[in-house]
C-alpha cells in the first residue's frame, strides 16, 4: 500500500505557510479540555509538552529517569544548526534545506526538511529568550562554528555542552507550566503500552518504577518523543536507559516503522576498554574542526605517536577527501575508520582505533584557545582514557550513535494511527538515510515548539472522537496484557541478567548490521536471533518482584523489546538492495569504495507493518519525490 | 584488583535500612565505578540474590542521575567528577569502601543508593526560568551579550542537578544549586524582568522542601562535579536581600499544587500497616 504523507500543495517555500493557515484552531476557552499525553521529557518532548501547556491544553508528561532535565538530550555536546547565516558565508534556508538532503543521502521527504530549515531560525531565537547561554564573540554577538558535511558556519553552541543547555532551557519552560497547573509531571513512570480505541490513540498504561503499580492514562491525543533506539546494538553513545519500547510497543499497535536500518555510526568515540563496557562515550564532532585524523601508513607499526614522523603517517580522510578533508560526512568518515582498522592499521588495543590528533592545533592556536574551545572534552577523554590529549593524540572508533529510523509521520508528524503523533529522534522524518551534526537538536526543538503545538492543535479541532474514560475495556485489555508480561518475565527463572543477553544481541548486530552488511551477514543475524530471544525467555532471571522498584525488571522488559526490533532491523537492511548514507551494503558500492544508491528501485520510505513475533512484516512504501533537488551521486572530494 | 563494599541496603522508603558487605574480586583498572557495580550485580543475579539498586543513566557526567557516597564523600575521591566518571584507576587492590546513599531530609531515601531529588524540581518550578512564551521571541542578535557575561552565565549553568552539594553539606543546603540557577539566569538581560521575584520565590521554595540553611562552609564546592563556584551563593544573597527590601516579597505567587514525588508515591500506595 504507498502511503500518503499530506505533503501540503504549492512551491516548497508556501507548504509551511500555507499549511499553517490551513490547519484548523481550536477555540481558546475549549483548550483546557482537551488533554494531551506526552512520553519524554527531552528536546522534542519537553519543548512539546511546555507549549502544550503554554497554548491551554491539559498536558500529562512522563519520563523514566527521576526527573525531565536528564533525558538523554542533555548529552549532546557540539552543537545546533541554524540558518541565521550571521557569517556572512553564504548559508541561507535554501542552502540548510539542501545540505540535509544531500547529507541525508537523498532519502529525506523534501517538504519536512525545508520546513526544518525555515523554523531553525526561531529556535536560536527562542533559546535565547529563555536564557540558553549560548558561546559569543567579544562584540556580544552570537557565535557559531561549522560541523560535518556543511561548507558554512551555522552552528550554535554553549561550550561542548550544548544538548544540556538547550535541554535546561525546555525543562525551565516545562517547571513553569508545571507550577502554572497545566502540565502534569510524572516522573520515573515508564510507558508500557499503546491504548488504541477504535483505531484511535487514546492512552497509555505506565508502570510507576517506584511502587510498581500499573496504570492507565487516557487522553485525546498521544505524543511519543521517547528518543532513538541505538541501543539494540547493546553499546552505543546513548544512555544506559535508553530504549524502544514506547515506539515498539506502539508499531505493535499498528504505527508503521520506517527505515529502522538507517542507524547512524559516529566516528569519533573513544573505543572499548574491556568486556564490562557498559557504553561508549563520544567525542562531540566539534573536535574535527581543528584535529587531524590519522594512522600509522604501514600495518603494524606499534611505534608510539609522538615518535611517528610526518612522512609515516596517513592523513587518510584529508587524502581521500581533500574538500572535505577532516570534516567529511559521519557514515563516510566510520567507514574509511573501518577500512584502515581492516587492514591492520589500526592502533591502540585490539588495533581498533585511529588518532584524532591536536598537535598542528595547539601550535596555531595555543593551548588557551584550544582549552576553551575544548576544554571539557579534554578532560573528559584524560577522565575515561586516563591519556592527556595535550600531550597524546587522542584515540578514537567509530561507535553507534543515532538512529534515523522511527516512527513512519506524515507531514503533520503524525503516525498512520490517527492522533498518534512522534517528535524527535524517535520519529524517521527529517534526516534520511545519514543525519548532519548538529541537525537532530534543531530537529527535536522544531517539533516540540514549531510543529507539534500547531498539528496536535488541528487534530483536536477536527475532533470525531469520543470521550472515554480508564474504565474502558481497551484499557483493561491493554493493562492485562502489560501484566501477562510481567508476569512471563518474572518467572522465567534462569541465570542470566538481561544485560547479558542484551550483549549477545548486541555483538550480533553490531557485526551483522553494523558499518558493513552484506546479504550473508543479514541472513545469519535472521536466523541467530529468533534463537537467542528464545534463549532470552528461557536463561533471564529476574529478582524481586514486580511490585516495587527493581531495575532488573525494567531492563528485562526493554531488552524483550529490542529482541524484536532487532529482526527488524535486519529485514529492512536486508530488503534494501543498495547502500545510502549509513546503511552500506558491501554489495553496493562504486569503484572507489562509496556508497552506490539506486534511485530507480529505492528511492522510497520502507514502512513496515507489525503482523506478530516471528512473522515477517509486511513491507509499505511512501515513494519520495525529489521536485527541487536533483538527485546526485553524493561527493565530498 | 580486590575491591571491598559496604553498602547501604534499603529495600523501600519505610525499610530502616542497613550496611552489607560483598567482595568484588577482579576489578579492572579502566573500569568506571558503575561498572564495578554492574559486575557485581550480574554476580548477585546469578546466584539469586538482590541486586543493588542505583541511579545512572548518561554514564558520561552529564545528566546529574548518577551518585552516592563513596567513604562518605559526594560522587568518590576524584575531583570535579561525577560518580559515573570516576574510574578505578583511582582506588587500590584491598581497598575497602562504604558506599550509601546521598543523606538529607528533603531527599527520602527510595532503595539503597536511590534518593528522591524531586525538592530540585520544585526549586526551578518555583522561578527557575524566563517567561517566554513558544514564539513570542525576539530576533536573537537583537541583544547583544558580553562575552564575559555570557561565560559566567554558562558556568553558573552548567549545574547538572546531581544534589551532591546538599548532602555534602552539614546543613543539607540546596544554597549552591539554587545559587547557580539564580546567578545563571541574573547573568543575563533576559534574566533581568524576574530576577527579583525568582531570588525570593527559589529560596522560599527550598526552605520549604526542608533544605537547611547556608553557613558558607563550602564543602558544596569541593565536591560538585560542574565546578559550580562558591560566589552564585553570595550572588543569591545579594539578590535576597536586595528583593526582600524592595518589597518583592508580596509579589511572589505560592506554586499551584505540584504532582506528589516518587517517595509520596510509595506511601500513598503502602498507608503504614495499623497496629492490631
Ligand atoms: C552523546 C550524544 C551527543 C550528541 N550530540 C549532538 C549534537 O551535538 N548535536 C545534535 O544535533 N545532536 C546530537 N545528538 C543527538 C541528539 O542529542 C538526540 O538525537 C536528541 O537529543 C534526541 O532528543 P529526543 O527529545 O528525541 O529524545 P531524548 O532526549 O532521548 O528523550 C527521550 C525521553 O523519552 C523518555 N522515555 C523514553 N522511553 C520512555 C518510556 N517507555 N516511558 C516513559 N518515558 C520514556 C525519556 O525519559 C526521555 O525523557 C547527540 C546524541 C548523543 C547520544
Ligand atoms: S551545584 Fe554542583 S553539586 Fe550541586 S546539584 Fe549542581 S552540579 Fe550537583
Ligand atoms: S550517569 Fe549521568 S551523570 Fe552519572
Amino acid at each position: 500500500m504507498p502511503l500518503d504523507a499530506h505533503i501540503p500543495s504549492g512551491p516548497i517555500e508556501q507548504k509551511w505557510q500555507k499549511q499553517k493557515f490551513d490547519l484548523k484552531l481550536v477555540n481558546p476557552a475549549n483548550k483546557r479540555k482537551y488533554r494531551v499525553i506526552v512520553v519524554g521529557t527531552g528536546l522534542a518532548g519537553g519543548a512539546a509538552a511546555a507549549s502544550l501547556g503554554e497554548l491551554g491544553y491539559e498536558v500529562l508528561n512522563f519520563c523514566f529517569q527521576d526527573t525531565p532535565r536528564r533525558a538523554h538530550s542533555i548529552a549532546a555536546q557540539g552543537g545546533i544548526n541554524a540558518a541565521k547565516s550571521y557569517q556572512n558565508d553564504g548559508d541561507s534556508v535554501q542552502r540548510l534545506f539542501y545540505d540535509t538532503i544531500k547529507g541525508g543521502d537523498f532519502r529525506a521527504r523534501e517538504a519536512n526538511v525545508y520546513r526544518l530549515a525555515e523554523v531553525s531560525a526561531n529556535i536560536i531565537d527562542q533559546c535565547v529568550a529563555q536564557g540558553v547561554p549560548f558561546a559569543r564573540e567579544y562584540g556580544g554577538a552570537l557565535a557559531n562554528r561549522s560541523f560535518g558535511g556543511a561548507l558554512v558556519s551555522r552552528t550554535f553552541y554553549a561550550r561542548g555542552q550544548t544538548g544540556q543547555q538547550l535541554l535546561l532551557g525546555a525543562y525551565q519552560a516545562l517547571q513553569r507550566q508545571v507550577a502554572a497547573g497545566t502540565v502534569k509531571q510524572f516522573v520515573r513512570t515508564e510507558m508500557m503500552e499503546l491504548i488504541v480505541v477504535d483505531g484511535r490513540a487514546r492512552g497509555i498504561v505506565v508502570r510507576d518504577l517506584v511502587t510498581g503499580k500499573i496504570s492507565s492514562y487516557v487522553a485525546d491525543a498521544v505524543v511519543l518523543a521517547t528518543g532513538g533506539y541505538g541501543n539494540v546494538f547493546y553499546l552505543s553513545t546513548n544512555a544506559k536507559g535508553s530504549n524502544a519500547t514506547a515506539i515498539w510497543r506502539a508499531h505493535r499497535k499498528g504505527a508503521f516503522f520506517a527505515n529502522p536500518c538507517y542507524t547512524q555510526i559516529h566516528p569519533t568515540c573513544i573505543p572499548k576498554s574491556g568486556e564490562y563496557q557498559s557504553k561508549l562515550t563520544l567525542m562531540s564532532e566539534s573536535l574535527r574542526n581543528d584535529g587531524r585524523v590519522w594512522v600509522p601508513k604501514a600495518a603494524g607499526d606499534k611505534r608510539p605517536p609522538n615518535e611517528i614522523p610526518e612522512s609515516d603517517r596517513d592523513y587518510y580522510l584529508e587524502r581521500i577527501y581533500p574538500t572535505y578533508g577532516n570534516l567529511a560526512p559521519r557514515d563516510i568518515s566510520s567507514r574509511q575508520a573501518k577500512n584502515v582498522c581492516d587492514q591492520g592499521r589500526g592502533v591502540g588495543p585490539g588495533g581498533l582505533g585511529v588518532y584524532l590528533d591536536f598537535r598542528d592545533a595547539f601550535k596555531r592556536l595555543g593551548r588557551k584557545v584550544m582549552d576553551e574551545r575544548y576544554g571539557n572534552l579534554f578532560e573528559m577523554y584524560e577522565r575515561i582514557t586516563g591519556e592527556d590529549p595535550h600531550d597524546v593524540p587522542m584515540r578514537i572508533y567509530p561507535a553507534v550513535h543515532y538512529t534515523m529510523g522511527g516512527l513512519w509521520v506524515d507531514y503533520n508528524l503524525m503516525s498512520n494511527l490517527p492522533g498518534l503523533f512522534v517528535g524527535g529522534e524517535a520519529n524517521f522524518s527529517d534526516h534520511g538515510a545519514n543525519r548532519l551534526g548538529a541537525s537532530a537538536l534543531m530537529q527535536g526543538l522544531a517539533d516540540g515548539y514549531f510543529v507539534l503545538p500547531y498539528t496536535v492543535g488541528d487534530y483536536l479541532a477536527r475532533g470525531g472522537f469520543a470521550k472515554m474514560d480508564t474504565s474502558h475495556p481497551a484499557v483493561k485489555d491493554a493493562e492485562r496484557e502489560v501484566n501477562e508480561r510481567t508476569k512471563r518475565l518474572m518467572s522465567i527463572g534462569g541465570k542470566k541478567s538481561a544485560d547479558q543477553l542484551h550483549r549477545e544481541l548486541g555483538e550480533i548486530m553490531w557485526n551483522d548490521c553494523g558499518m558493513a552488511r552484506t546479504k550473508e551477514s543479514l541472513t545469519h543475524a535472521l536466523s541467530v536471533i529468533p534463537e537467542l530471544r528464545e534463549r532470552f525467555y528461557k536463561e533471564l532471571r529476574v529478582t524481586g518482584s514486580g511490585a516495587e522498584l527493581n531495575q532488573q525488571l525494567e531492563q528485562a522488559g526493554r531488552v524483550a523489546d529490542f529482541f524484536e526490533l532487532a529482526e527488524l532491523l535486519c529485514y529492512d537492511a536486508l530488503q534494501r538492495n543498495e547502500s545510502c548514507g549509513g546503511h552500506f551494503r558491501v554489495e553496493y558500492q562504486t569503484s572507489d569504495g562509496e556508497a552506490q544508491r539506486n534511485d530507480d528501485e529505492y528511492a522510497y520510505v520502507a514502512a513496515w507493518e507489525f503482523k506478530g513475533v516471528g512473522t515477517t512484516p509486511v513491507l509499505n512504501k511512501e515513494p519520495l519525490v525529489f521536485e527541487n533537488i536533483h538527485l546526485a551521486q553524493r561527493s565530498y572530494k | 584488583m580486590r575491591i571491598t563494599l559496604d553498602i547501604w541496603r534499603q529495600k523501600n522508603p519505610r525499610d530502616p535500612g542497613r550496611f552489607e558487605r560483598f567482595e568484588v574480586p577482579n576489578v579492572n583498572e579502566h573500569m568506571s565505578f558503575l561498572e564495578m557495580l554492574d559486575v557485581l550485580n550480574q554476580q548477585l543475579v546469578s546466584e539469586g540474590k538482590e541486586p543493588v539498586a542505583f541511579d545512572s543513566d548518561c554514564r558520561e557526567g552529564i545528566c546529574g542521575m548518577c551518585g552516592f557516597l563513596i567513604n562518605g564523600e559526594a560522587h568518590g575521591p576524584l575531583r570535579n567528577a561525577t560518580v559515573c566518571q570516576t574510574h578505578m584507576r583511582h582506588f587500590k587492590d584491598g581497598d575497602v569502601l562504604r558506599l550509601e546513599p546521598w543523606r538529607a531530609s528533603a531527599f527520602p531515601v527510595l532503595r539503597d543508593l536511590i534518593v528522591d531529588r524531586s525538592a530540585l524540581d520544585r526549586i526551578i518550578a518555583a522561578g527557575g526560568y524566563t517567561s517566554t512564551r513558544a514564539g513570542s521571541a525576539a530576533e536573537a542578535n537583537q541583544i547583544l551579550i558580553p562575552k564575559p557575561s555570557a561565560d559566567k552565565a554558562m558556568e553558573a549553568a552548567a549545574c547538572i542537578g546531581c544534589g551532591a552539594c546538599v548532602a555534602s553539606c552539614p546543613n543539607a543546603a540546596a544554597a549552591l544549586f539554587t545559587g547557580a540557577k539564580i546567578a545563571h539566569l541574573g547573568h543575563l538581560p533576559q534574566g533581568q524582568p524576574e530576577r527579583m521575584g525568582r531570588a525570593i520565590a527559589m529560596t522560599s521554595q527550598a526552605h520549604a522542601e526542608g533544605f537547611g540553611h547556608c553557613t558558607t562552609i563550602g564543602e558544596c564546592e569541593a565536591v560538585c562535579p560542574a565546578g559550580i563556584k562558591l560566589e552564585v551563593i553570595s550572588r543569591m544573597n545579594k539578590d535576597f536581600i536586595k528583593a526582600t527590601l524592595g518589597g518583592y516579597a508580596n509579589e511572589v505567587q505560592t506554586l499551584a499544587a505540584l504532582p506528589p514525588s516518587a517517595a509520596m508515591r510509595f506511601f500513598e500506595a503502602e498507608p503504614p500497616k495499623k497496629e492490631p
